[in-house]
């Protein structure tokens, strides 16, 4: 028994024949060819495959492609600026050391990106709190900690300079 | 790994799905927010001839408070609890409970009707809506019913939901005035199981006097349950911190474990301590 489904993944339509047992990591991975989202433990805990579902940070491996049917998914490949320009969350992981294997990495960006979204100030403990939900078995976190609030820091001038521009 | 084939369906509305558990409850598995079930299909330690995917059931996707009760749509996703201004107003247990359980991708997905028809005692909301004198409305095809905590959780992963039935609807009643709620577990990492905990709900009463206590501990045996004689302890008695320590003591001694079991009712005792001494700090400060 197959099923087709039609969604978006990083602005782009996909049509798809899938069995309902296809993962959407695998989808993802194997159908579309994005190889960016990276699967771990395929079962929820290490957070590798975090992809965003309408906006929000979802595990892929934990979500049927057929449920992504008509839904708006978003991967790691969504970040960087068509030329090329990494978000300001990547830069900060570059300059920080904040990946050694990176493997981890985009799973971490997926989750940050959509918590800088909604907290635009966070403090080292709310910061450690938010990455709970991804594991990182190279850098023992303090580099990625250092990214986020460097990145917080350089969206909050940002959005300050847009906001003053604007009067 | 991956899952095992299965056959799937996923219904938009309530009857549809009633009809097809109806039709194939006894070989079906109802997907919710997918984060206990699919992790047990990729393990294939679940291989369900057939899946009923809940999820496009919209209607079954809210949060009304209404006379004072709080109604929970089954597809409610943790998310939106945590979310919710209503729930951190007047039920700011359910709030806490939820802040508890997982990491934000999984409450993104995660359902208030899977946690609670999972029924893991380890897991912070059958725990809490247990505390909360929580009713749990029932359907098929056959009709509704309405149950209530003792009566829906049976033992280990195991409810009293017939095949054919789908959890729709969990009713919490109002938190009484002059009443403290706190929930406090212990697990190894942030967001991972809980290795102990409790539930406590404190109602303060005349001349410095508990007039109500509701007490549950997680993972402390094979369901979700309340402590009744650590209750029946409190109740009517001055809420000392010698009277809370018994109260804790006397939850702790009913906790079953298979390993470990002196750790776990030294852990359970502690922090149902803690957990009853926060629950009267606001129970003071609503007074």
């Amino acid at each position: 028994m197959t099923r087709a489904i039609a969604l978006e993944i990083n602005d782009r339509r996909y049509e798809a024949v899938v069995e309902p047992r296809t993962l959407l990591s695998d989808f993802i991975r194997h159908e579309v060819g994005l190889t960016g989202t990276n699967v771990g433990c395929e079962h929820g805990v290490c957070g590798a495959c975090t992809v965003q579902l309408d906006e929000e940070p979802v595990r892929s491996c934990l979500m049927l492609a057929v449920q992504a049917d008509g839904r708006s998914v978003r991967t790691v490949e969504a970040l960087a600026g068509p030329d090329g320009q990494l978000h300001p969350l990547q830069e900060a992981f570059r300059e920080t050391h904040a990946l050694q294997c990176g493997f981890c990495t985009p799973g971490f960006l997926m989750s940050l990106e959509s918590y800088l979204r909604e907290h635009q100030d966070p403090d080292e403990h709310e910061i450690r709190d938010a990455l709970a939900g991804n594991i990182c078995r190279c850098t023992g976190y303090a580099g990625i900690v250092e990214a986020v609030d460097l990145a917080a820091r350089r969206l909050r001038a940002r959005t300050d300079a847009a906001r003053g521009s604007k009067q | 790994m991956k899952p095992a084939r299965f056959e799937y369906d996923a219904p938009t509305e309530l009857e549809e799905a009633l009809a097809l558990l109806a039709r194939h409850g006894e070989d079906a598995k109802v997907l919710a927010g997918g984060q206990s079930l699919v992790p047990l299909l990729n393990f294939r330690l679940a291989r369900p001839a057939r899946l009923i995917d809940v999820n496009r059931v919209g209607e079954l996707d809210y949060l009304r408070r209404r006379d004072g009760v709080l109604r929970i749509g089954a597809l409610t996703r943790a998310a939106s609890l945590e979310r919710s201004r209503v729930v951190s107003l007047y039920w700011p247990l359910l709030r806490e409970a939820v802040e508890l359980s997982g990491h934000p991708q999984i409450r993104s997905r995660g359902t208030a009707g899977g946690s609670v028809a999972h029924a893991d005692p380890a897991s912070e909301l059958p725990a809490v809506l247990t505390a909360l004198g929580a009713r749990f409305h029932v359907r098929s095809s056959r009709g509704t019913r309405t149950l209530r905590a003792e009566e829906l959780f049976l033992g280990f992963l195991s409810t009293a939901l017939e095949p054919d039935e789908l959890l729709v609807e969990i009713e919490v009643p109002p938190v009484p005035p002059r009443t403290g709620t706190a929930i406090i577990e212990h697990a190894r990492t942030h967001g991972d199981f809980a290795v102990g905990g409790a539930a406590a709900v404190l109602t303060f009463g005349q001349r410095g006097r508990c007039e109500r206590a509701s007490i549950v501990l997680l993972a402390a045996g094979p369901a979700p349950r309340r402590a009744a004689a650590a209750e029946a302890s409190l109740e009517g008695r001055p809420t000392s911190a010698k009277n809370l320590r018994e109260a804790a003591a006397l939850a702790a001694a009913e906790v079953e474990a298979p390993f470990d079991r002196e750790f776990r009712r030294a852990l359970a005792r502690e922090l149902a301590e803690r957990a009853l001494t926060k629950a009267l700090a606001r129970a003071k400060e609503a007074a």
